[in-house]
């Protein structure tokens, strides 16, 4: 099943409208008006404080919420030792459509997810995506467990906690195994991840660091092992972004003492911090908790993508109460530029973390909305 | 050099005396080379863009899987879509929707609207994907969005956020107008939304029209088609885009060739016009060839010269006609469609594109047969010994040699032989050659006919006192045949063909009446719409119906298509009540019935029309497996019926038997009977009162069967001008003929004066001469054309429709157009001789030197 990639003439149009819609579903459409609330379209459920997480129920998809993601992402080490980053994405979207309508074409929920691999060697990402309505078998987010899949692609969740995906993308194929060492880190207050000023700005959120991985890569016709370290994030929210946010900056970080860092940011359209967050949870189990006022993220070197003009923070510090975090790219070009097919464009890259100015272990850094609001 | 001037200085001074005989020449090959380039680019450009306007909804797949019946299961999808070797499973629904506003526009008051899952269709149709407007993207996936082509839009009278109501069975369902396609092909008429939307408002939910493949690349296609077609049962078709274009090409074959083949005879019909003429020519310039001769023209020589001015006329009558026919199928396209009346091919405008190589052919066609039709001539004027040709009174010996009645007897024998061969590859090409061969050999024994026919007269004559001017024009006629012929030919040809013509349509028209009078009982006919997918009547609006005061009995009809055949148009199926022990009640039987004694009891009854027993060799008494319903079943043909309004195939069956195969309640069709005390004006009021009423669309028997006739009428439009044609070329031959003929015999008359008849008495003898000519004529190219109705009836129409006819004669048509040609041929030779006559006598005989 390798080499699937096939010259295509360019789409134009068709697909931009295609994929602009998909950049809607799984970003920006999350971001509510309060006005737009009181319509009796299809209701979704809010995001509420105080609901425990239930595993491993919630590990499996929420389809009454509006958005959900699965976001794995981790290094790699080749058997020469190199370092490789990669990235496997499982979106799912609900839509407004009519809830009566019986046909099994009915779109009511989307299944969106992108892969990349990130090579120095190549200078920039290698990467794909995929998009489909569930239904028929081909494309789906189960419930009950992590269980995705969009025609070949999937993730899923086994019985012993492992996560197994197959990804064959347009220049490589992923077979991956993710074992867990650490139970989840719950986010914020108990998995409640508040987004902005608003209560009901929030996700329901946690993460599973520290994931083992093995497998393998295919590329170029030629299949290596591989091993590494993965950060997977499982996220779910009806009200994601604040109307007046631009994107944000988000790092996740498996840390080499065993601890784990996660923080982000959002950032405002006039470029304040509408909301700040970060978690720090020890190798103990010990979770450090700290409050927007908490938390600055001062960009260090920003880099100009050639092909969207977009100046990216590539180098970050990140001030957590009294620590100074730095993050550094595994290589400057780790834009993913898909917008003549999902219509997104975002930085999503491999980073090695120091922590005030000592190696401390390598993360993932995301930068969203910077060519463009996200928010459309 | 000197023979150059000489060749130009001898082709002017003929043409520049007789500009009247070269214009005909002219214009009877401008009018075959532009009927026949005419059809060819008409048909050619509804054609392209037929399958252009397929191929665009197929856009890129590889293969495509259909189901047999209009619909598949949508389970067929994902089964598809995980097979491997395939790269992308598009799942398209296609359903023809009635338009509510334009529902009375006979075959295209509908709306194709095709189902996608934009996912999956983005990137293998890519130019079906709806253009939404920026801020309302959800659109491509709304459940009451529709986005149009270009030209539907213009049709409808709609625009960007307009609502768009369209039928479903008897109600009527809104959507919303979101915008434009991607890219639509000038003229199509389109719509596109989402396929689960498609699916639930248009009660499909379950059902696919088709599912489309792109495979991987280095995936053998034609291992995975076979792979695929045997893993499939024989419910699906796995089609490629060839085989639709092969579906097209079958669509309007038949029709398409049997009018180049009306053309060629228009073809024919000129070559004959330019041998007569040249033929006369020849025998005109008898003495200023042979002076050629004796001046040092080679015998060569003087045969490339005739020849040169037949391929002179005829490259101006190909050129003529190449343009004529360009700018008559234009104008043709505007006024009928690209399928010239025939109803093969709706819903898109075509474009005439001028073909270079059609246009070669057709050029090298005409300007090829002009110069055939001379070459006799030019043969005849070469071997000429140029002595005796000096001699006066010898023209008649130039046409000896076409007297000979062996090669005319072989091609008539070899015309009946021929009568008896099978098709070619669905076409009746030696039905054709037939024609042709008693055509040219009827022609080539007309010397010998008229000989013996005016011989006859002569010696009936001879028993009684005859006056002078007919005892004259008889004997004149009598001892020299060969001329006579050929002025006569023309006639024959002119009239063989319009008495074909007109028999062969007048036996069909004659056949399609009493076939509408068996087929259409009832008193009423109800109909849910025209046509289209999305129609059709609950059992309980059927009973509502047959429950309407007045109505004595109601049939009901089920009609939907089946593709068995991927590279031929669809089959339809029709279901309704028939009598088994009676099936021509309700059905025009020909032939054989099985009786139901004699029906299997495992295999249900059906009932095929004639051309599926050409087309898939279902012939009474055989089993045959027919998908419908979920499985396929055995069925038996228990007998064979006449129909003329569906040259592809259909196939009827109980509505019970089709009912307990397929739990499809809906039905398409009624058929009612009055009480004896009910009006059609009550009932159909009252059918329109029920809730419903407004979408049926009711019709009396009557009106059916006007509609029926005015749509055979325009279908043969086409024939009625080629009669035409044929006419005015036979006229111009005879024009041509007579007046050649008659200056020929400029000598003849200045001696008949000189030994006293008056002018008046040879005016009356040329009269005589030719109101006899042209009445044998009649009569010969009367049993000529009988013959060749004959073959056109009982042979190329079954072979290249499926259909029988019978004969029959259009005898007050025929006689008035034979008076017509005698009328007009009569007064042809008057002019003719008026001018010949109006030279002084003496002069005339002077040039008897």
């Amino acid at each position: 099943m390798t080499g699937r990639a096939r010259p295509r003439p360019p789409r134009g149009p068709a697909l931009l409208a295609a994929g602009m819609l998909l950049a809607t579903l799984c970003w920006a459409d999350a971001a509510v008006d309060p006005a737009a609330e009181a319509e009796p379209a299809p209701r979704f459920a809010p995001v509420v404080p105080g609901t425990p997480l239930a595993f491993p129920a919630d590990f499996g998809a929420h389809p009454d919420f509006r958005t959900e993601w699965w976001y794995a992402t981790g290094w790699l080490e080749m058997p020469d030792g190199r370092p490789l980053g990669f990235q496997v994405t499982f979106f799912r979207a609900a839509t407004e459509v009519d809830r009566a309508n019986p046909s099994h074409f009915s779109p009511k929920q989307l299944i969106i997810a992108h892969a990349a691999l990130s090579d120095p060697a190549v200078g920039r990402l290698l990467h794909d995506q995929r998009s489909a309505r569930e239904g028929f078998g081909l494309a789906y987010a189960r419930e009950g467990d992590t269980d995705v899949r969009l025609d070949d692609w999937h993730l899923v969740r086994t019985r012993n906690g492992h996560y197994e995906t197959v990804i064959h993308a347009d220049g490589f194929t992923l077979r991956l195994s993710l074992a867990p060492t650490q139970p989840p880190m719950k986010q914020d207050r108990d998995g409640y991840s508040r987004k902005g000023p608003r209560p009901e700005q929030a996700s329901h959120y946690y993460s599973e660091p520290h994931l083992r991985v093995s497998g393998s890569v295919t590329r170029d016709g030629s299949t290596m092992p591989i091993k590494g370290t993965a950060w997977l994030d499982h996220e779910w929210s009806t009200a994601y972004l604040d109307p007046d946010a631009d994107g944000w900056d988000w790092v996740g970080a498996s840390l080499d003492d065993g601890s784990a860092l996660m923080a982000f940011r959002i950032r405002g359209k006039d470029g304040s911090t509408i909301w700040a967050y970060a978690g720090l949870r020890d190798a103990a189990g010990r979770f450090t908790l700290y409050e927007p006022g908490q938390v600055d993220f001062q960009p260090r070197r920003t880099w100009r993508s050639p092909r969207t003009g977009a100046a990216y923070p590539v180098e970050m510090q990140i001030r957590t109460g009294t620590t100074e975090w730095r993050l550094l790219p595994l290589q400057d070009d780790q834009e993913l530029d898909a917008r003549q097919s999902t219509g997104a464009v975002y930085w999503e890259g491999a980073v090695t973390v120091t922590r005030d100015g000592r190696p401390a272990g390598r993360g993932y850094y995301e930068l969203t909305g910077y060519v463009r609001p996200l928010r459309l | 050099m000197q023979a150059m001037m000489l060749r130009r200085w001898l082709l002017w001074g003929e043409w520049r005396a007789h500009v009247p005989q070269a214009a005909a020449v002219v214009a009877a090959i401008a009018l075959g080379v532009a009927l026949g380039f005419a059809v060819h680019l008409i048909n050619a450009a509804a054609y392209n863009e037929f399958a252009a306007a397929a191929r665009s909804l197929s856009g890129e797949s590889d293969l495509q899987v259909r189901g047999v019946q209009a619909t598949l299961d949508e389970t067929l999808y994902p089964f598809l879509a995980q097979r491997d070797g395939v790269r992308i499973a598009n799942p398209v629904l296609e359903l023809d929707i009635i338009v509510p506003a334009h529902a009375n526009e006979r075959r295209h008051g509908m709306l194709k609207v095709v189902g996608l899952d934009i996912f999956r269709a983005a990137a293998i149709a890519p130019d079906l994907v709806g253009i939404p407007e920026e801020d309302n993207l959800f659109d491509l996936l709304a459940d009451d969005a529709i986005f149009l082509s270009p030209a539907a839009m213009e049709w409808l009278g709609v625009r960007r956020g307009d609502p768009l109501p369209l039928r479903r069975g008897t109600q009527v369902v809104t959507l919303r107008v979101a915008g434009g396609l991607a890219r639509a092909r000038a003229g199509q008429r389109l719509g596109v939304m989402d396929i689960g939307a498609l699916q639930w408002r248009f009660r499909q939910l379950g059902r696919l029209s088709r599912v489309e493949l792109q495979l991987l690349p280095g995936v053998d296609r034609d291992a995975f088609k076979a792979a695929l077609v045997r893993d499939l049962d024989e419910r699906h078709l796995v089609t490629q885009v060839s085989d639709q274009e092969a579906r097209v090409a079958n669509m309007s074959r038949a029709y398409r060739v049997n009018l180049n083949m009306l053309a060629l005879v228009a073809l024919f019909t000129g070559a004959f016009l330019v041998f007569s003429t040249q033929m006369l020519s020849v025998v005109r310039r008898r003495h200023q060839l042979a002076l050629l001769r004796v001046l040092g023209f080679t015998r060569a020589q003087l045969l490339w010269q005739i020849a040169l001015e037949g391929a002179i006329l005829g490259t101006a009558g190909a050129l003529l006609g190449l343009a004529l026919g360009h700018a008559a199928a234009a104008a043709a396209l505007d006024l009928f469609g690209g399928d010239l009346g025939g109803g093969f091919f709706s819903g898109i405008q075509p474009q005439i594109r001028f073909d270079p190589a059609a246009a070669g052919v057709f050029f090298l066609l005409g300007a090829g047969i002009a110069m055939l039709g001379s070459m006799a001539p030019a043969w005849e004027a070469a071997r000429t010994h140029p002595a005796p040709a000096l001699k006066p009174g010898s023209e008649d010996h130039a046409y000896a040699r076409l007297a000979s009645p062996w090669p005319a007897l072989a091609c008539l024998a070899a015309g009946g032989l021929f009568t008896q061969l099978p098709p070619v590859s669905g076409l009746p090409v030696f039905g054709y050659l037939a024609v042709a061969l008693l055509l040219i050999g009827g022609i080539a024994l007309m010397p010998r006919l008229a000989a013996s026919a005016f011989s006859g007269l002569l010696s009936l004559a001879a028993r009684r006192p005859l006056r002078v001017i007919p005892a004259l024009a008889l004997s004149r006629l009598a001892n020299a045949p060969n001329q006579a012929a050929v002025a006569l030919g023309g006639v024959l040809a002119s009239f063989t063909l319009v008495a074909a013509m007109g028999i062969m349509v007048s036996s069909f028209r004659i056949s399609v009446d009493e076939w509408l009078r068996h087929i259409l009982p009832a008193d009423l006919y109800v109909q849910t719409a025209a046509a289209g997918d999305t129609r059709g009547l609950t059992p309980a609006e059927a009973e509502m119906i047959a429950a309407a005061p007045g109505i004595l009995r109601a049939d009901f009809f089920r009609s939907t298509q089946l593709a068995l055949d991927p590279a031929r148009p669809g089959v339809t199926l029709i279901a309704r009540p028939i009598d088994a022990a009676d099936p021509a009640a309700t059905l025009p039987m020909t032939g054989t019935t099985l009786p139901p004694a004699a029906l299997p009891r495992d295999a249900i009854p059906v009932w095929v029309s004639e051309a599926m027993v050409d087309l898939y060799g279902h012939t009474p008494g055989k089993r045959i497996t027919l998908p419908i319903g979920d499985a396929p079943r055995d069925f038996v043909v228990a007998g064979v019926w006449r129909d003329y309004g569906r040259q592809f195939g259909a196939i009827q069956m109980r509505l019970s038997d089709y009912r307990s195969l397929t739990r499809d309640p809906l039905v398409n069709d009624a058929a009612l009977w009055l009480r004896a005390d009910a009006t059609a004006e009550d009932a159909m009021a009252s059918l329109q009162r029920l809730p419903f009423g407004g979408v049926l669309d009711i019709s009396a028997r009557s009106r059916i069967r006007a509609l029926s006739l005015d749509i055979f009428d325009r279908s043969f439009a086409v024939t009625y001008l080629l009669e035409a044609v044929a006419v005015i070329i036979g006229l111009l031959g005879v024009a041509a003929g007579f007046s050649a003929q008659t200056l020929a015999r400029i000598r003849e008359f200045g001696v008949l004066r000189h030994i006293g008849m008056t002018r008046r008495q040879i005016l009356a003898l040329l009269a005589a001469e030719s109101g006899l000519l042209t009445a044998l004529g009649i009569v010969l190219g009367f049993v000529l054309g009988g013959c060749i109705s004959l073959i056109l009836v009982f042979i190329v129409n079954p072979q290249s429709f499926h259909w029988t006819l019978q004969w029959h004669l259009p005898g007050q048509e025929l006689a008035a157009v034979a008076l017509a040609l005698l009328l007009s041929a009569s007064l042809t030779a008057l002019a003719a001789g008026r001018r010949a006559l109006a030279d002084n006598a003496v002069r005339a005989v002077r040039e008897d030197w």
